[in-house]
């Protein structure tokens, strides 16, 4: 960020340092198939129908190793967005905006989203925005309001957007849940849609059992994932855990987006999921990330591609 | 009699001694929540017990019953603690409400 030049060495140095933390992805839909690419790429949108970003996982007011400063990391990971040579149609941000739920923190996140000027953008909550009161101040100020139950879909381009809530209603042993009565409303939703319509699922937890042991999954993800496989292209859209995992099932194509926080290790990889405190401050860039999408009006498949912030 | 009490809390909690410093009256049983599980998961207490939690993880944890037994907990960051006393013997079953992998169960006795 050159901008960030004309301040001291010692601020100069705490951006380079915070660089894993701090990106979001740029996703293309090309031909009814999205493509992610690093939002510090140079834009190469000119075939895509349209773009949106992908940030997740901003956790503010986490205030330690590997990151004390979760903000400054979100404030640049926005400044990427708009630097974007194609402005990107709208933000998805897959939850977990703050750490604890706090109305400080909430601030905060909706400060620097209004001060980045990013325009359009559309939440759902991870489990660390719901803790007390089942998310109703995150409801509150950045729901959309469809549904009492929080859950929401819209249509862009052609192409058709539903933002799920599966952090409510954990239950003790479980992983992340979708519950009957939002797997009815998707049901009927998905329902009025021809399969031709390019769908884009968004949601915090993983909805595929990515690793169990560390709560990496939806508990009735499967119910959802069937009314979505009549479908020529989905993709499906998660945050929660950090770092970037794909995987391909059918027409159905799943992501996991990094952090603009702080990374966590791979499945399995230490006792559990925490913050990969070992990250040295230079290296934590390589773990941080935006998504970017691009929708190309084409009959090929949707393509992902994720930067790390340089 | 003190040093007969005080190696019985030893083994209840796993070599956890700390919590068992001298003190009059019935001794808080404590579990720890570090790397996203409760240790000891399963302790037995008499009835009367109080039992403290202290989350030793960098990552917020919240303590819920299952079924609403007791009050849960605010979320308890690192170094934070929650305590419930115990009073009528039963099974509680716990878990942490944004990482539901974490169970742990308090037998009163």
């Amino acid at each position: 960020m050159d901008n960030d030049d004309s301040r001291g060495d010692g601020r100069r140095q705490f951006l380079k340092c915070m660089a894993w933390a701090g990106a979001g992805t740029l996703w293309l839909m090309k031909g009814g198939v999205l493509h992610a690419q690093a939002l510090d790429e140079a834009a190469t949108a000119t075939d895509a129908s349209f773009s949106f970003v992908q940030i997740s996982d901003s956790h503010i007011g986490f205030h330690k190793a590997p990151n004390p400063d979760v903000a400054g990391t979100l404030r640049r990971s926005l400044a990427m967005i708009g630097a974007q040579k194609t402005r990107p149609a709208f933000l998805l941000h897959t939850g977990d905006l703050t750490h604890l739920s706090k109305p400080e923190e909430f601030d905060t996140l909706a400060g620097l989203m209004q001060e980045a000027r990013v325009g359009r953008s559309f939440y759902v909550p991870g489990e660390h925005d719901v803790i007390g009161d089942n998310g109703a101040e995150f409801f509150r100020r950045f729901g959309e309001k469809q549904h009492d139950g929080g859950w929401y879909s819209f249509d862009h381009n052609g192409a058709h957007f539903v933002g799920l809530v599966n952090v409510l209603n954990l239950k003790a042993g479980g992983l992340g849940s979708l519950g009957a009565d939002q797997l009815a409303w998707l049901k009927k939703d998905l329902a009025a849609r021809s399969a031709e319509t390019p769908v884009v699922v968004f949601a915090h937890m993983p909805l595929w059992p990515l690793y169990p042991p560390w709560g990496w999954g939806t508990d009735d993800s499967g119910e959802a994932l069937s009314y979505l496989r009549r479908f020529g292209s989905v993709t499906v859209l998660n945050g929660h855990i950090h770092q970037i995992q794909q995987k391909v099932e059918g027409n159905i194509t799943f992501y996991t987006a990094r952090s603009t926080a702080y990374p966590q290790p791979a499945p399995g990889e230490g006792p559990g999921p925490g913050p990969l405190q070992s990250v040295k401050p230079e290296a934590l860039h390589r773990y941080l990330g935006i998504r970017d999408v691009r929708h190309v009006r084409t009959g090929g498949p949707l393509a992902v591609t994720d930067e790390v912030l340089t | 009699m003190k040093r007969t009490i005080r190696a019985a809390c030893v083994i209840a909690l796993g070599g956890m001694a700390m919590a068992c410093a001298a003190a009059n009256g019935p001794r808080p049983y404590q579990v720890a929540i570090q790397n996203f599980a409760f240790a000891p998961k399963t302790l037995s207490v008499p009835a009367g017990t109080r039992v403290v939690w202290t989350n030793r993880d960098d990552e917020p944890h919240v303590i819920t019953s299952a079924g609403a037994m007791f009050a849960s907990s605010k979320a308890l960051d690192g170094g934070d603690t929650y305590a419930v006393t115990f009073s009528k013997p039963g099974t509680y079953t716990y878990y942490c409400s944004i990482h539901p992998m974490m169970v742990g169960t308090i037998i009163v006795q």
